[in-house]
């Protein structure tokens, strides 16, 4: 039904040529916005309740309580991709659990998750690249938390953290709001969600819309392809300095794969992009000493590589 | 009365800022109103979100902007 109102808007309304090249960016640009938008309304609605009634509190309590045995860097990643992650607030994140007696890995397990995978990220696959796609991502996205957090936590990197922030009792918040969730609340949430973004994911899906038009299919195999070694290591260190909001990304990163980059290169660099950032290694630099701010990225950068590295052997998209 | 408003100075604790003060406003209390931006002041709450709202040194609210007549609901309820 989307595809038709697209078809008939770029072909019939604006009398644009199927076979011209800004016909078809078009019909990519209207089609995948329409889709992705109400996708993601649905889903933020859905994750908006879900976490009205799960606040961080009580999450930082379940994974501190150690019933969990062996599984608490599974859990804590888990969690790290239900909750909703911006820079700003994680170090207060990362103080509040160690300050709880969270073991540094499982804190790190769900720092390197948080970002990577979540609800926005995740509509944006399904929408654009299937669902066999998306599963898998969310799958390596958390193993790559539970990884990561389990490498740092056996390298005794305790000592790298600012003694003052590592006896900081846990605030009790009991009130919260008195909170009364009502249909009215978690929707206006959802939209807040959405408006912090949106703009991000037209300009990605934009971009994506132009890749599709213009460049010719099978573009970028000759030099990209998963027979170069490199490949997968450039793209990440690429990555790096570049930051972006996960949904600016993907869009474009749909359009690449299309054209002929394999999945592994992609999304290794799509996870280098949103899992390392500037912004918040600045951030974690207030708590942590350079060292350990080294040691957190050479580990997620390395876990992405060896990931891309998988997903170029094992999968033919 | 005391009230804090914590956050690093991002959107959403801005928001949190204006709505406290419309609703300090509307119930006619006096308040000393304070926005504490300094990461190590604000983690020494215990909070695991910003923005957060203290009152007396109590915190009260972490990790969502409440609207005014929800802040409003919050004092009455001290």
């Amino acid at each position: 039904m989307i595809e038709q109102f697209s078809q008939y808007f770029v072909y019939d309304v604006f009398k644009l040529s199927r076979q011209s090249q800004i016909g078809s960016s078009l019909d990519f640009f209207v089609y995948d916005s329409i889709k992705i938008f109400l996708l993601l309304i649905i889903v933020t609605h859905l994750m908006s309740w879900l976490r009205a009634y799960l606040p961080l509190e009580k999450i930082r309590d379940i994974i501190n309580s150690k019933k969990f045995y062996g599984l608490d860097y599974l859990l804590a990643s888990i969690f790290g991709a239900i909750t909703p992650f911006c820079s700003c607030s994680s170090i207060p994140l990362f103080v509040g659990f160690v300050g709880a007696g969270v073991p540094l890995g499982v804190t790190f397990a769900f720092l390197i998750t948080s970002p990577l995978v979540n609800e926005v990220a995740l509509t944006l696959f399904a929408g654009l690249f299937g669902l066999k796609v998306t599963i898998i991502y969310a799958v390596s996205g958390i193993m790559l938390g539970v990884i990561g957090g389990m490498i740092l936590g056996r390298l005794k990197i305790e000592k790298y953290i600012d003694n003052k922030f590592l006896n900081i009792t846990p605030a009790q918040v009991d009130k919260n709001g008195t909170r009364i969730i009502t249909f009215k609340k978690i929707s206006r949430e959802a939209f807040d969600i959405i408006n912090k973004i949106y703009i991000y994911i037209l300009v990605g899906i934009a971009i994506g819309a132009l890749i599709h038009g213009y460049v010719p299919t099978g573009y970028f195999e000759g030099y990209l392809s998963g027979q170069t070694w490199w490949s997968v290591p450039v793209a990440v260190i690429l990555a790096v300095p570049l930051y972006s909001n996960a949904s600016g990304v993907i869009p474009i990163i749909q359009a690449l794969v299309a054209k002929g980059v394999p999945l592994g290169t992609a999304l290794a660099f799509m996870m280098a992009t949103v899992g390392l950032s500037l912004p918040e290694a600045l951030m974690l630099k207030r708590v942590m000493k350079l060292k350990l701010l080294l040691i957190f990225f050479a580990t997620v950068t390395i876990s992405i590589i060896i990931l891309g590295y998988l997903f170029n052997i094992n999968m033919i998209y | 009365m005391k009230i804090k408003v914590l956050g690093s100075g991002c959107v959403n604790c801005m928001r949190l800022e204006e709505n406290t003060l419309a609703a300090v406003k509307e119930l006619g209390l006096t308040v000393e109103l304070e926005h504490i931006y300094d990461m190590a002041e604000i983690v020494s709450y215990g909070i695991m979100a910003t923005p957060a709202l203290v009152v007396d040194e109590k915190v009260i609210l972490a990790g969502k902007v409440a609207d005014s007549a929800e802040i409003k609901d919050i004092l009455n309820n001290l």
